[in-house]
């Protein structure tokens, strides 16, 4: 017991006709409560699959993942709804908020299937809305907020829930430079203010952020550590992609 | 996710597409708006003849004699029932003997063949009431009595076709020939009907006494036309009694002490029978039932079709959000909070139907009730026509259409529920 989110020699394999592909290839990891780590990679990297199953929205072929000590891969459905529910807090790259519902409601939705009260339920929101300065738009519908802001109230409704994780899953890709960096401020403010923050992104820049890095290259693991260290934003030549926008090279 | 968050939210996605959702009531709609009308029309009915037989006398029971077949001269005679009567006081209250005449009306030199000749007594007219035991009311002169009917008096009282029609208006002291023997109009009734000739205004009243010596007479003649001699043709009697018990709730005892008195001397019960008008009301209330049941059944397929509109919308609706599904599973809803919100969501739409149709059908009834119930009101000879639904009606149509959006929601509310997360929420 010990670490908040651990993958032991984690495999997922999907059957792509008589081909299986291992979009997980045996990965191992720990992440500890505080932490803010980025897991970066390429496309078909892994790390959309590591993100599903981190936020317990898909299972592990083989090996096990534990989350507060808890072996998810032997849950049913709506046991993982309940672990989304009361341990993470998910930040998406198109923000994710319903239209219909104005921002008070989205961010009251993780509350509403919690379980709680209408009374506590605004005021978990509210406080939320107010950590990321948006208490003033409670009423508008997010479709009346520009790109930032909305990234904002999912932020705001990934916090409501007080998760032990917040999962946040490429946040500035829809948004220009300037607001990617205030999204990103915002998420190490966050972490600074205790909460553990789990960034996936495939962007360097954006990864040197966070405080760890694990990079991934067809289901491993070829890098885990600090993130000041320049053995982290190396991107192996024979990855064959190219380099993305933002990588350094050294 | 509780009830009222679920129908806040499915108000609200009604309000998005209210054309949509307009278009998907509809068949609801239609569908219990005609099941109110039906209901409301049935009851309508029913309301009206129970009002005739209200004022019928929901205490007259009919008394029908047809011997007992095997040659015998057995018979009741009306001096038997008269003792019957006279024995429970508390029981029947009045017989009046009735005995259907084959004669035919002769006015002028000219035969009128579809007159009903009816002999009765005079207890068939209640002077209390001012009408007979059947419902008729005197628009002149009056009715038979006892002197006549002792007396075998020649009096008539007849019906608004002869008064108006044969004899020309000014009836009462006119002469008519029944069955070859002349009879004085002594009352005409009321028109009841259209006054017509073969109508119910087509009739007319002899004492029963006569009635029965026109009968002899006329079999009398049959058998000596065929050349039967000696034969009086049997003995002829009465072929019925209506017979009046003290009030309703005495009708069944007085039916018994009849049925009774009539078996003693037949011996037989195919010889007779006897029916209260209660019984003849519930008979006629079954059928009205039973018609109403059936049509009711052909409306609810409307509401069958506009159950399968709601899953054909729901299915679309369910596609169109899956992102929002995704949303809403990645924050931690279960099958189930995804399941109860389509289902309440269908169910809403199918209540908004189903209150929209109860009040279109109340409005058509209403307007139904109006249009028909003057023409009901005349065929039916007086009454009121109240065309409005039952409240059990309108509590059970409502929950239908409540049940058929649950029942037809379930199937895409389920399909909803069990959307793998990760792929609905890269759902385009």
């Amino acid at each position: 017991m010990g670490h908040l989110i651990e993958f032991r020699d984690v495999y997922k394999i999907y059957q792509m006709g008589t081909e299986a592909v291992h979009a997980l290839d045996g990965v191992s990891l720990a992440i500890d409560q505080g932490e803010f780590v980025a897991i970066v990679g390429q496309s078909g990297s892994g790390k959309s699959t590591a993100m599903n199953i981190i936020g317990c929205l898909d299972v592990p072929t083989s090996g096990s993942y534990h989350l507060e000590g808890i072996d998810v891969s032997t849950l049913d459905d709506d046991q993982q709804a309940v672990i989304r529910n009361k341990l993470l807090g998910f930040v998406f790259q198109q923000y994710n908020l319903i239209p219909k519902l104005n921002v008070l409601e989205n961010v009251e939705l993780p509350l509403l299937y919690a379980g709680l009260p209408a009374g506590e339920r605004r005021q978990r929101a509210v406080q939320a809305l107010e950590r990321v300065s948006l208490a003033d738009k409670i009423r508008n519908l997010p479709s009346q907020l520009s790109g930032g802001q909305q990234q904002r109230v999912s932020i705001a409704r990934a916090l409501a829930g007080h998760p032990s994780v917040i999962l946040a899953d490429e946040p500035t890709g829809a948004l220009d430079s300037h607001t990617g960096r205030e999204v990103l401020g915002f998420l190490q403010k966050l972490n600074a203010e205790g909460d553990t923050v789990v960034l996936i992104t495939h962007d360097n820049s954006i990864a040197v952020r966070a405080k760890r890095i694990v990079r991934l290259q067809d289901g491993r693991v070829i890098y885990d550590g600090d993130a000041s260290d320049p053995r982290a934003v190396v991107q192996p030549a024979d990855s064959g992609a190219g380099a993305d926008a933002g990588e350094v090279r050294i | 996710m509780n009830f009222s968050q679920a129908f806040k939210l499915a108000v609200k996605s009604l309000r998005t597409s209210k054309m949509r959702a307009f278009l998907t009531m509809l068949g609801i709609v239609i569908g219990v708006a005609a099941v109110i009308v039906i209901i409301s029309l049935g009851h309508g009915m029913e309301g009206m003849m129970n009002q005739q037989f209200d004022k019928l006398g929901a205490n007259l029971i009919q008394v029908r004699i047809y011997g007992a077949g095997d040659g015998s001269t057995r018979t009741v005679s009306p001096e038997d029932l008269y003792a019957l009567a006279k024995k429970y006081p508390q029981y029947i209250s009045g017989v009046s003997p009735y005995v259907i005449s084959q004669t035919k009306v002769r006015f002028n030199g000219e035969d009128y063949q579809h007159t009903s000749i009816y002999g009765v007594s005079e207890i068939l007219f209640n002077s209390d009431k001012g009408h007979t035991i059947d419902g008729e009311s005197l628009r002149e002169g009056r009715f038979l009595q006892y002197i006549d009917v002792s007396r075998h008096q020649n009096v008539c009282v007849v019906g608004t076709f002869l008064a108006d029609q044969v004899l020309g208006g000014d009836a009462l002291g006119k002469t008519l020939s029944i069955g070859g023997v002349p009879y004085t109009v002594i009352g005409v009734l009321n028109k009841s009907a259209d006054s017509a000739e073969g109508s119910q205004d087509d009739q007319l009243y002899i004492p029963y006494s006569n009635a029965i010596r026109i009968n002899a007479a006329a079999a009398a003649d049959k058998a000596a036309a065929a050349g039967i001699t000696g034969g009086t043709g049997g003995t002829y009697s009465v072929d019925g009694y209506l017979v009046t018990s003290t009030d309703r709730n005495t009708a069944a005892a007085a039916k018994g002490l009849i049925e009774n008195r009539l078996f003693r001397t037949f011996q037989d019960t195919d010889a007779y029978f006897v029916v209260t008008a209660s019984e003849m009301m519930d008979s006629m209330n079954a059928m009205v039932g039973t018609m109403m049941v059936v049509l009711v059944a052909i409306a609810a397929i409307s509401l069958l079709v506009g159950g399968i509109g709601i899953m054909n919308i729901m299915l679309v609706s369910v596609t169109e959000r899956t992102r929002e599904i995704g949303i809403r599973k990645s924050l931690g809803a279960k099958r189930r909070d995804i399941r109860s919100q389509f289902i309440i969501e269908a169910g809403t739409t199918s209540a908004i139907g189903g209150l929209l149709g109860i009040l279109l059908g109340i409005l058509l009834a209403s307007a139904a009730g109006m249009a028909i119930g003057g023409y009901m009101s005349a065929q039916m000879g007086g009454g009121t026509f109240n065309a409005v639904p039952t409240p059990a009606a309108i509590g059970v149509s409502f929950g239908v259409s409540v049940g058929i959006g649950i029942l037809f929601g379930y199937l895409p509310a389920n399909k909803a529920a069990k959307l793998n997360p990760i792929d609905a929420l890269r759902y385009e």
